[in-house]
């Protein structure tokens, strides 16, 4: 019985790690941004319009960072949420069974690339093919890193929603069908609203995997800090900041350093925010049927 | 409504015409949908042949023997491809017991309490955590706080935790499809809960927790984000010290505080240089990463697909 308990012991404490997981991200990301924000105060960190950490006149305004990820983000959202929802929409609701049964694994193997490739891919195809249609976009841009991180982000759009249209009842389908509504009125005006928590949801969880993503808007969309919502024009987001400080030589500790940490607080503070928000909507559809 | 008009043969053209162009959007919907299925399809296919076109010219043995240098036609991958197997040992060796003991925890032993709630809210959070922030905590904690350096070591627990929710939640849904008359049959004979987990719990959901660690794996060869912010160097012209050593006792530990570079790592430092002549190795690097991560996304995927079909409980 000792050995059973001391088994279980040993299981839970392997399942706590997540939880001290967690509470070493919270615990350094603010042990090191009160060493920053004594420094800088927080309103001129929300404020200032310039981001110059590095300057001898150093400016620390996170507003500059904030612009380039929500411009590359948005491109990437405008490319992922219609492809990917289209996409879930038609598997679900159209698709024949086999070409279901090759897609999925498919789509799953684009999401499993690594980001470095998709980086590489945006700088050095997918500028250059932009370059054509539009001869004036500079060789670093917000534009193709989003449209990349979009193609990325389609495959988690599109499973989380076509799990939540699938997850609607087969009655409600029939019931649409007796009235003798086609395939697409019952998809666009019965499945769809009642999988709209489950679609938000997948939407949402994209928004967190766009402000997150690092590789491709670093390698990309250059390291210059801009504040700009212009795609067409180069900028750094917050993650292409910080791995621009971890790849230059600044000591630890200097102001420099530890801007990267307070950079790191407010990506945690809004993917948190993302995520808690789309798994409680990915919870309320799949607890309604 | 007139009762009547029931009864009267109606003017069906109109209607007919409406079901037709109905029918008509249904049509066209369709080929939308595999509009943007070819999008995805066609990216990739655009990838592939664009790494395979400027890549395979340079992939010869002298790439995969070769140190990196400042002349790109004499630099290849040696250090990158050994720093990545050996920080995917560390990876493994943490992430792979831990993640499963959690998942069988949580699975079967955890009771339906607080605990359990803030353990399982906590993994879903983490599964959303951008690897960035990741990268962040193993800065503050492993290379700072506990010593480590940038070293093997860091490099391999920081990806063991950001691989950790995806282990943990495959471990749990392989548990999850074992039918609960195996348990009942196990408990009958009199097996404790311990033995019931280890003869068959575990044996029956091996194959759905490999799948979850092969994939787990193939994400953590592929996260670049991370092991930069930890520091990482990206020109490393040395191995790591052997693992095996000749003399006794013939097994060192050096290698896990040695500096590193991986196949990520490489391609990025290649990609970001002006030279053609670089970008042509980032092109060889990134085909090789590709056909690694794919195959092994390849294998687990096949495994699932067999486990489904030869599920007969």
């Amino acid at each position: 019985m000792l050995r059973e308990r001391a088994i279980e012991a040993v299981l839970f404490l392997a399942a706590l790690v997540s939880v001290f997981t967690t509470i070493g991200i919270v615990y350094i990301l603010i042990k090191e941004s009160v060493v920053f924000f004594a420094q800088v105060p927080i309103v001129s960190f929300l404020t200032d319009t310039q981001w110059t950490p590095l300057f001898d006149d150093a400016h620390f305004g996170i507003a500059v960072l904030l612009s380039g990820t929500l411009t590359s983000s948005l491109v990437a959202l405008a490319v992922a949420i219609p492809l990917g929802t289209v996409i879930a929409i038609y598997l679900s609701e159209f698709a024949p069974f086999e070409l279901r049964e090759i897609a999925k694994p498919f789509l799953e193997l684009l999401g499993g690339v690594p980001t470095i490739v998709y980086g590489y891919f945006a700088l050095l195809f997918v500028t250059p093919l932009l370059q054509h249609i539009y001869p004036e976009l500079p060789g670093f841009n917000l534009l193709s890193a989003g449209i990349v991180m979009g193609i990325m982000i389609i495959p988690y759009v599109s499973s989380i929603s076509e799990d939540a249209m699938r997850a609607v009842p087969m009655s409600l389908r029939e019931g649409s069908y007796a009235m003798g509504a086609t395939r697409l009125q019952t998809a666009l005006r019965v499945v769809v609203p009642a999988a709209f928590s489950g679609l938000a949801s997948a939407y949402i969880l994209g928004i967190s995997r766009a402000v997150g993503e690092t590789m491709i808007v670093a390698v990309a969309a250059g390291m210059q800090p801009n504040l700009t919502f212009n795609p067409l024009e180069p900028a750094a987001t917050i993650t292409a900041y910080i791995v621009q400080v971890a790849l230059g030589d600044l000591p630890h500790g200097s102001i420099g350093f530890q801007t990267i940490f307070a950079a790191g607080l407010t990506l945690m503070l809004f993917t948190l925010v993302c995520n808690i928000l789309g798994h409680l909507l990915r919870r309320h559809f799949r607890e309604s049927y | 409504m007139n009762p009547t008009d029931l009864r009267q043969p109606r003017d069906l053209a109109p209607i007919r015409a409406l079901i037709a162009s109905r029918k008509r959007y249904d049509a066209v919907f369709a080929l939308v949908g595999l509009l943007a299925l070819m999008v995805g399809v066609l990216t990739f296919v655009a990838l592939f042949a664009d790494m395979a076109i400027k890549g395979l010219p340079r992939l010869d043995w002298d790439f995969f023997t070769s140190f990196p240098s400042r002349r790109a036609a004499q630099a290849g991958i040696l250090s990158a491809w050994v720093g990545s197997t050996l920080v995917m040992l560390v990876t493994a060796f943490f992430a792979v017991p831990l993640g499963v003991a959690a998942g069988v925890y949580l699975e079967e032993y955890a009771r339906k309490n607080w605990i359990t709630d803030l353990i399982e809210i906590n993994i879903t959070n983490l599964a959303g955590v951008p690897s960035i922030v990741y990268g962040l905590l193993a800065l503050g904690l492993f290379v700072y706080q506990f010593g480590f350096g940038q070293s093997i070591l860091s490099a391999g627990l920081t990806l063991a935790l950001l691989i950790l929710p995806v282990v943990i939640v495959a471990t749990r849904e392989a548990i999850r499809s074992i039918p609960q008359v195996i348990r009942e049959g196990s408990y009958a004979l009199g097996a404790t809960r311990w033995q019931t987990v280890r003869y068959h719990i575990l044996p029956y959901s091996s194959a759905g927790i490999l799948t979850g660690i092969i994939i787990g794996m193939a994400r953590a060869i592929g996260e670049t984000a991370p092991i930069i912010t930890i520091g990482a160097l990206t020109f490393i012209a040395f191995v790591p010290p052997s693992p095996v050593q000749a003399q006794p006792p013939f097994i060192s530990l050096e290698w896990l505080f040695s500096p590193f570079t991986v196949m990520p790592i490489q391609m990025f430092n290649w990609t970001s240089r002006p030279e053609a002549a670089f970008q042509v190795n980032a092109a060889a690097a990134g085909f090789v990463l590709v056909i690694m991560t794919l195959a092994m996304n390849g294998v687990a995927i096949w495994l699932r697909y067999r486990l489904r079909r030869n599920i007969k409980w």
